[in-house]
């Protein structure tokens, strides 16, 4: 693929056919991401014309474009927020000074650092996701699995646009790295443990994309705020796709829990044995399926206290979740935050100073709202009349990052001693018996309209659609 | 800074204030009797010949004035109008009221004028006596040290010493302890002793521990003197019927921002700490025949480039302390750098010739102990060829513009016979063998690629070049490493670019400049030296110093 025609192949608003660097960076890039996409996309979809959406513009009639498409025609666009005029940096050492729009040369190396991590988790979730076509609980479902696979790969071409536009030669090199690492591949892994973990089935793509996809919410909303204004402009409308994400894993989970309801209800038991004889997700499962996703998810902000951390936002490179909307001095020099450790079989707390805690502040606000999706499934539980219900765990449980790692911990946030760990882990997190019995019930329904038995249609389809609509034309 | 502030490292004799020099046929007297009030700066009184920088600006001046407008002459001979002093070297209340910064610098040039004696000894012929008639301490020895011999007056007071540990609890900062072993080969113990005893070592032992290379009695001292300078300038080929190249005085303007020569521009940028150095090839025809070149003297090109380049050089140095990185470019045509360098190498045994190769191999030497990081930009219209590829090899990076879409404006650079052996480094090493650890297939494949304008991607490919972005990414790619360089720790960048600068070889001038940047860096700082309490704070006011015990 020689010549490009940009403006019909690559959506954008960064006047890519005028952009010598960027034109020369993806002509070699753009092929190597097709290839990858052949080769470790979603199986068995090559021929398949999805009912896909597809960002044209920024303004609000472009940004969501549908119709049918071949996924490896799908038209990956590159698209910055419209930038503010004489935007100001707003925390750290620099606020009050101009935004960058080029990289200082100062931050290259920790800028790069967070772009290329942000970046290796989008095409990561695709990998790990590669596998679940073939066991779709419906049309609708594998479409919206194809949609949010297409949006992780136009994330990846998010971050690859600011590597090439703004690290030169480096740039390129880590670009190129994007698409050599594999996730769960010992020899050249994904650079996040999250992300080397199989997606095995659709609950936990569900929890997946429930959970870590707000982790990525929220690291967005976090780089939103970076005094690097190209960083800033595309982490920004990134996050209006990222939200599609999370509504598949908290509306996917919330019809898993009506159709087990639902059989519970008509069975009138709560007996697991029973429940899953009857071909759906018992509740005590999704429990633990929900402890798992949540614990390794919260890893994901890292060390409880971070230099790292402290560099990037006094540097002005990464802000906190809503940075602009607190009414602190957005420098937080002298002031503390509370982090948890364990002391004498107790978990405590213990006051660090604020700029090292600025993970477990971002962790601390995403598990505030992730928390409130935990309660609208609830809700469903709720509706149904059944008095069971589900909770997020504490914090300190099943940590595997930062000061709480290698201590055990209970959901409900105990101390518990090894033995107490061990009796009870198959309570606590999905065991292989739970994930063999959820593997057992995926098989693959795409009929139009048709549901696999273990969960409940939608309230509605997609853009307005009905739920049967031929969302996926398979070829 | 001021114009009252600046340093200024020209001058000439009729502005002397501390060394008188005369010439006797083939022997140069350079006699010092320092100015007390001459002082450079403010504060302390240049008693006992005790020198600052301003007695070694003069000092520098007068031996390149030897070198260039007095080819007859073939030994130098160092020695004092003082009574029963010869030199006691770097005055201590100056040292005293100096910044760390302020005495380094001091120190650098001070070393690179006394490697430039050894230098001079040994690549063109001329001579260095130190006639020692009088007490000799500390950067006074260390002077005579530089010489090729040591004469000691025998009037059973005069004697060599080091007493900087015992008395100020620092080192000697000008290659005196490398020297004592490495050039007079004492025995390491008789060192110790020597370089801690305050009154050093005189007469008879002296000469028994090679510290001097003979004791002369007061009586027969003249005489002596004479008869030991002359069979030095029987070593010498200079010649005796050359034309000197009078040094006219530089014509430069200093500006706020910019110095100005008419082969050298820099560029000073305070806000990103960054200069530019751009130096100008010749133009127009240039002569090949010494009649013609002795006959321009100081305009001849080479020369000229040198003396600007040097002072460019120094005055940054000196003047600019938080100008961290210098770029280095070069404009105009490689063919008459070619052109240049044919002549060079033609003619390198002409006296004048010599001396000028001489003047531009110290002074690329400058460069690489000068603590600033320094980056060569090879863009279009530059002309790093030969003796001016040796500015970029000098570097810590060489950045080479790559014009795939243009091959008639793609610079290039030229590899050629200059570059293998007629500027060596202080290690003795030319910079191409420094680059690859004189490696035979790469010096092979050099040899193969020299005469040839190599663009980028072929400078690269031989790892002549650091990086060869094209013109999508030079601007990005260049401004990019820039910023991320004059970001860090100035202190860290010196230590790391001496140590990467100076790979492999060590002799006793890399000995005498890693000394200087670690060992006195070190000691010069700590509060054992420079406390409240510290030696060299309480020097001359009666006190103790108060040392911490502590071995570090």
């Amino acid at each position: 693929m020689s010549a490009i025609n940009y403006s019909e192949k690559i959506p954008n608003n960064v006047n890519l056919s005028e952009d010598r660097t960027l034109k020369r960076a993806l002509e070699q890039w753009q092929p190597n991401f097709v290839n990858w996409w052949d080769e470790i996309g979603p199986v068995d979809s090559t021929d398949s014309e999805v009912y896909l959406r597809t960002a044209t513009s920024v303004d609000p009639q472009g940004w969501a474009q549908f119709g049918h498409v071949k996924m490896r025609d799908y038209r990956w666009g590159i698209f910055l927020n419209p930038t503010t005029e004489n935007r100001k940096i707003h925390f750290g050492d620099h606020k009050g000074e101009d935004a960058w729009n080029d990289v200082p040369g100062e931050y290259r190396a920790n800028l790069r650092r967070i772009i290329v991590t942000q970046g290796d988790t989008e095409p990561a979730s695709v990998e790990q996701q590669r596998h679940l076509g073939l066991t779709a609980p419906s049309m609708y479902d594998l479409r919206n699995l194809y949609q949010i696979n297409v949006e992780e790969g136009r994330h990846l071409w998010a971050m690859v646009y600011l590597l090439h536009k703004h690290f030169g030669r480096d740039g390129r090199e880590e670009g190129e790295a994007l698409l050599e690492r594999r996730s769960g591949d010992e020899n050249n892994p994904r650079i996040l443990g999250a992300f080397n973990e199989a997606t095995p089935d659709w609950l936990a793509f569900f929890m997946f994309t429930y959970f870590t996809d707000r982790d990525g919410k929220f690291q967005l909303c976090a780089l939103a705020e970076s005094a690097f204004e190209p960083l800033a402009r595309t982490t920004k409308f990134m996050l209006t796709e990222e939200a599609h994400h999370m509504f598949v894993g908290e509306s996917g989970v919330s019809r898993v829990l009506a159709r087990t309801c639902q059989v519970m209800n008509e069975l009138k038991t709560d007996d697991v044995t029973k429940i899953r004889a009857a071909g759906v997700i018992d509740l005590p499962t999704i429990q633990r399926y929900l402890n798992f996703h949540f614990s390794v998810t919260i890893d994901l902000f890292g060390a409880d206290e971070s230099s790292n951390a402290a560099t990037f936002y006094s540097s002005g490179l990464k802000g906190r979740y809503e940075e602009g909307k607190r009414t602190d001095d957005h420098q937080l020099r002298g002031q503390t935050y509370p982090v948890l450790e364990a002391r004498d079989g107790q978990l405590v707390e213990k006051q660090v100073p604020m700029l090292n805690a600025l993970n477990e502040v971002l962790r601390d606000d995403y598990i505030k709202d992730s928390i409130a999706g935990v309660e609208r499934w609830n809700k469903v539980l709720e509706k149904n009349g059944l008095p069971h219900r589900l909770k997020a765990p504490h914090k300190a449980f099943h940590r595997q990052i930062g000061a709480l790692s290698g201590i055990k911990v209970s959901p409900d946030g105990r101390v518990v001693s090894d033995a107490e760990w061990n009796a009870m882990k198959n309570e606590w997190l999905a065991t292989d018996a739970d994930r063999a019995f959820v593997a057992s019930l995926m098989g693959r329904v795409v009929d139009a309209g048709k549901f696999a038995n273990w969960i409940a249609p939608p309230a509605m389809g997609i853009n307005r659609n009905p739920v049967d609509f031929d969302y996926i034309r398979f070829n | 800074m001021s114009s009252a502030e600046r340093v200024d490292y020209q001058t000439s004799p009729s502005q002397y204030k501390h060394w008188s020099l005369s010439f006797d046929g083939p022997i140069a007297t350079l006699a010092a009797n320092f100015d007390e009030n001459g002082g450079l700066r403010p504060g302390y009184k240049l008693k006992l010949n005790s020198y600052d920088l301003g007695v070694d600006v003069e000092l520098n001046d007068a031996i390149n004035r030897i070198r260039f407008e007095h080819p007859e002459v073939r030994t130098v001979v160092l020695t004092s109008l003082k009574d029963k002093v010869f030199c006691s070297g770097a005055n201590i209340f100056m040292l005293g009221v100096s910044s760390h910064g302020w005495k380094v610098n001091f120190c650098k040039f001070t070393n690179e004028t006394r490697n430039g004696f050894e230098d001079s000894s040994k690549h063109s012929g001329l001579k260095f006596l130190a006639a020692v008639n009088g007490a000799c301490a500390g950067g006074g020895y260390e002077l005579a040290l530089a010489c090729d011999e040591i004469l000691l007056i025998d009037d059973r007071s005069s004697a060599v010493s080091l007493p900087e540990v015992p008395l100020l609890g620092v080192l000697p900062g000008t290659g005196g302890l490398t020297r004592v072993t490495d050039k007079r080969k004492l025995r390491h113990d008789l060192a110790d002793i020597f370089c801690t005893v305050t009154e050093g070592v005189r007469g008879k032992k002296a000469k028994e521990w090679r510290l001097v290379d003979d004791v002369i009695k007061a009586s027969d001292w003249g005489a002596k003197v004479k008869a030991r300078a002359l069979a030095l300038a029987e070593k010498s080929d200079r010649p005796s019927n050359g034309k000197g190249a009078l040094l006219t005085p530089i014509l430069r303007s200093i500006e706020e921002s910019a110095l100005r020569y008419a082969n050298v521009t820099v560029e000073i940028d305070r806000a990103k700490r960054v200069a530019t150095f751009i130096v100008k090839a010749p133009s127009g025809a240039q002569p090949t025949d010494v009649t013609a070149i002795e006959a321009l003297g100081a305009s001849w090109y080479p020369l000229a480039l040198a003396r600007e380049l040097e002072d460019a050089i120094l005055s940054m140095r000196t003047n600019e302390l938080d100008i961290g990185l210098w770029l280095i470019k070069t404009e105009g045509s490689a063919a008459d750098v070619l052109a240049m360098d044919a002549t060079l190498m033609a003619k390198k045994d002409h006296w004048l010739v010599r001396e000028t190769i001489g003047l531009l191999r110290r002074t690329f030497s400058r460069l690489d102990v000068s603590s600033r990081s320094l980056f060569a930009l090879v863009e279009t219209n530059s002309c790093f060829a030969g003796t001016f590829l040796e500015l970029a090899l000098a570097c810590d990076r060489i950045y080479h513009l790559a014009l795939p879409d243009d091959e008639t404006r793609a610079p290039k650079i030229t590899v050629s016979d200059t570059n293998f052996g007629l500027y060596p480094m202080v290690t003795e090493q030319s910079r191409l063998e420094r680059r690859f650890y004189a490696e035979a297939p790469a010096m092979n494949a050099l040899r193969d690629a020299a005469g040839r304008a190599l663009d980028a991607d072929a400078a690269f490919a031989l790892g002549l070049v650091t990086s060869n972005p094209d013109d999508i990414d030079w601007a990005d790619e260049t401004r990019i490493a820039i910023e991320e360089r004059v970001a860090m720790n100035p202190d860290a960048l010196t230590g790391m670019e001496a140590n990467l600068r100076f790979n492999g070889v060590e002799n006793m001038f890399t000995r005498v400049f890693g000394r200087l940047t670690a060992w006195q860096n070190w000691i010069f700082q700590r509060p054992n030296a420079v406390g409240e309490k510290g030696a060299l704070k309480v020097y001359g006011k009666g006190d103790k110093a108060a040392f911490d015990w502590n071995r570090v």
